[in-house]
């Protein structure tokens, strides 16, 4: 099932020269109307006539988070303010926030595209969604919104919050897919628990879209089971529309990327030099089906690697892997880059490790993992917990290809952690 | 015979042993034997007590992670190839001994020993066939 089969099923050769025509006419346009990209391309001594295919666009200054920080609230529009006709802003812990700004055809293109990632999953207009994401300048409410109103789902606009009121609704209305972020998601399977409600007998869930936040494979095959649905990984920002950037598939190996609206770089996030398919770096977009406000190489400091593979589905559109962490989060342990993702997956996928653990960096060479061992699993036996420890090293050591020091400790002795609280103690004297 | 110990997981943090006895003696729990078994980032704490569920109680309540588990008591006499004799019993019938510990006996001439054998029923078996001088939970803890 498609939902623009043509562009999504292209043609590599039809996708590239279609990438290619669209770049140049992308780089004209800021070039033309923007004065930031004028000058930020005169820097580089690059043109938009610069450009003869799309790997050329190596050649092109990069755009930063801070770089619209610093054209806030509308230095990077590359129409008149009259063709826009919304705006949304990112949350903006840090600073100014950042704003986008869509014209009516941009709008009408962002729901295509959500559009094409629900059918993806297997969404038709059958199908009716619960959108528990905050309504407001937060682009995973009404972006997501519009593009399942495209398609012709029912949409609850239940925003977040208020469990009781949501799982009434999901009873009344026959909800049969969700989008929610994977700690809400979390929070609903427990309150499903507390209630007695079994969803899977109970309701009508067929799916769930999680995106916003990191979680891993082991979040999802639990959320899976306890709630009897399918996730479906969704990563998308702001800068970039909001959501529906990448999706998976019913594959779910993977998320594709809509390569006719962006092009897709992976580069070093240290040196900005481009890498090869397959090795994971930082995420770089470039809009190149944007009028109001198009982007030009855009650091989103997000993980991942591209997986050319051709996908069982059909789309000829390449594939992202799961979000590996943030740029920000990196560390160079052994000259190794290391996210703290890598080991996360690794501590939670072994038998006996407790909930919580953290990460030392004692120098550029060495690193301490303190974990917690689970409750009830020591049993007075040294061997166990060395064994435990033992595994956990040698997976540690697959995984990440350092060998860290692992320190087993006491469940509930290292300190707890909500959300995005800080697992990584940096000790090293580097700077 | 069965004889009941605590273990005690002890990070390696200056003053957990410290903690781990001070918990103990305020509520006057008397440490029969200890010993300690350790690795470079850990150890474990095993102790006999004259009350072994309220020291596990008591250790837990000040935030230790505690297990309870059966050892063997037997009693050696205080002389050169004494334990040795008691060994070879265990290991001509394949026994392995995880660990073992001692302590001396005020009382008797006797040296007392804990042993944990991989498997409690089988060691008590041997010992007990070869007449070795197994105590019981009873003389241990009023020793």
């Amino acid at each position: 099932m498609f939902w623009q089969m043509e562009q999504e099923t292209l043609k590599r050769a039809k996708l590239e020269a279609l990438q290619l025509k669209r770049l140049k006419q992308t780089l004209k346009r800021v070039y033309d109307n923007v004065p930031f990209y004028q000058k930020a391309f005169t820097r580089c001594k690059v043109k938009p006539v610069s450009l003869k295919s799309v790997k050329d666009i190596e050649k092109f200054p990069f755009t930063t988070r801070e770089d619209l920080q610093a054209n806030y609230p509308d230095g990077l529009l590359a129409c008149g303010r009259e063709d826009i006709v919304r705006l949304h802003t990112s949350s903006g812990t840090t600073g100014k926030p950042k704003a986008v700004f869509f014209t009516k055809a941009d709008l009408d293109n962002s729901a295509n595209l959500i559009a094409r990632c629900l059918v993806a999953t297997g969404c038709t207009k059958h199908d009716v969604l619960q959108n528990m994401m905050s309504y407001g300048l937060f682009t995973g409410g009404l972006v997501m919104h519009y593009g399942a109103e495209k398609l012709g789902m029912l949409i609850i606009p239940s925003a977040v919050g208020n469990t009781d009121r949501q799982i009434m609704l999901m009873q009344d209305f026959g909800t049969t897919t969700l989008h929610l972020t994977p700690s809400y998601a979390l929070y609903l399977a427990s309150h499903f628990e507390a209630k007695g409600i079994n969803p899977a007998k109970d309701l009508k869930l067929k799916r769930a879209f999680m995106g916003a936040e990191p979680y891993t494979e082991e979040t999802r095959l639990k959320l899976e089971s306890s709630m009897g649905i399918e996730v479906f990984n969704s990563y998308g920002l702001t800068e970039m529309n909001g959501p529906g950037v990448a999706f998976e598939c019913t594959e779910k190996n993977g998320m594709h990327i809509w390569e006719d609206n962006f092009i897709v770089e992976i580069v070093d996030p240290a040196t900005g030099k481009q890498l090869p398919d397959g090795e994971y770096g930082e995420l770089v977009l470039t809009t190149i089906n944007r009028e109001g406000m198009p982007i030009i190489r855009y650091r989103t400091r997000d993980i991942t690697a591209i997986d050319p593979v051709r996908c069982a589905c059909g789309r000829t559109h390449v594939r992202i892997k799961r979000i590996h962490g943030r740029a920000d989060d990196m560390f160079i342990i052994r000259g190794v880059n290391i996210y703290p993702q890598q080991i996360e997956q690794v501590l939670m996928s072994v038998n006996g490790v407790g909930k919580n653990y953290q990460i030392v960096l004692e120098s550029s060479e060495d690193m301490t993992i303190k974990v917690e061992f689970a409750k009830g699993y020591f049993d007075g036996n040294l061997d166990n917990l060395n064994t435990l420890r033992g595994t956990l090293l040698d997976r540690l050591k697959a995984a990440i290809l350092v060998r860290p020091k692992v320190e087993l400790a006491e469940p509930g002795t290292l300190p707890v952690s909500e959300g995005k609280s800080k697992r990584v103690i940096d000790n090293r004297k580097v700077y | 015979m069965r004889v009941k110990q605590i273990s005690i997981f002890l990070e390696n943090k200056k003053g957990r042993l410290l903690e781990a006895l001070k918990a103990l003696g305020r509520e006057k729990i008397n440490i029969r034997a200890l010993s300690i078994a350790d690795t470079l980032d850990f150890g474990i704490l095993r102790l006999i007590v004259a009350d072994p569920d309220k020291a596990k109680l008591v250790l837990e309540q000040s935030n230790f992670t505690v297990k309870e588990n059966d050892v063997i008591a037997i009693a050696v006499k205080d002389q050169p190839g004494g334990l040795a004799d008691v060994l070879s019993t265990l290991s001509n019938a394949g026994i392995n001994v995880e660990y073992i510990y001692a302590f001396a006996d005020k009382q008797e001439n006797d040296a007392v020993v804990v042993l944990r054998t991989e498997d409690i029923d089988e060691g008590i078996k041997v010992l007990k066939k070869a007449n070795v001088h197994m105590l019981s939970a009873k003389d241990i803890y009023s020793l």
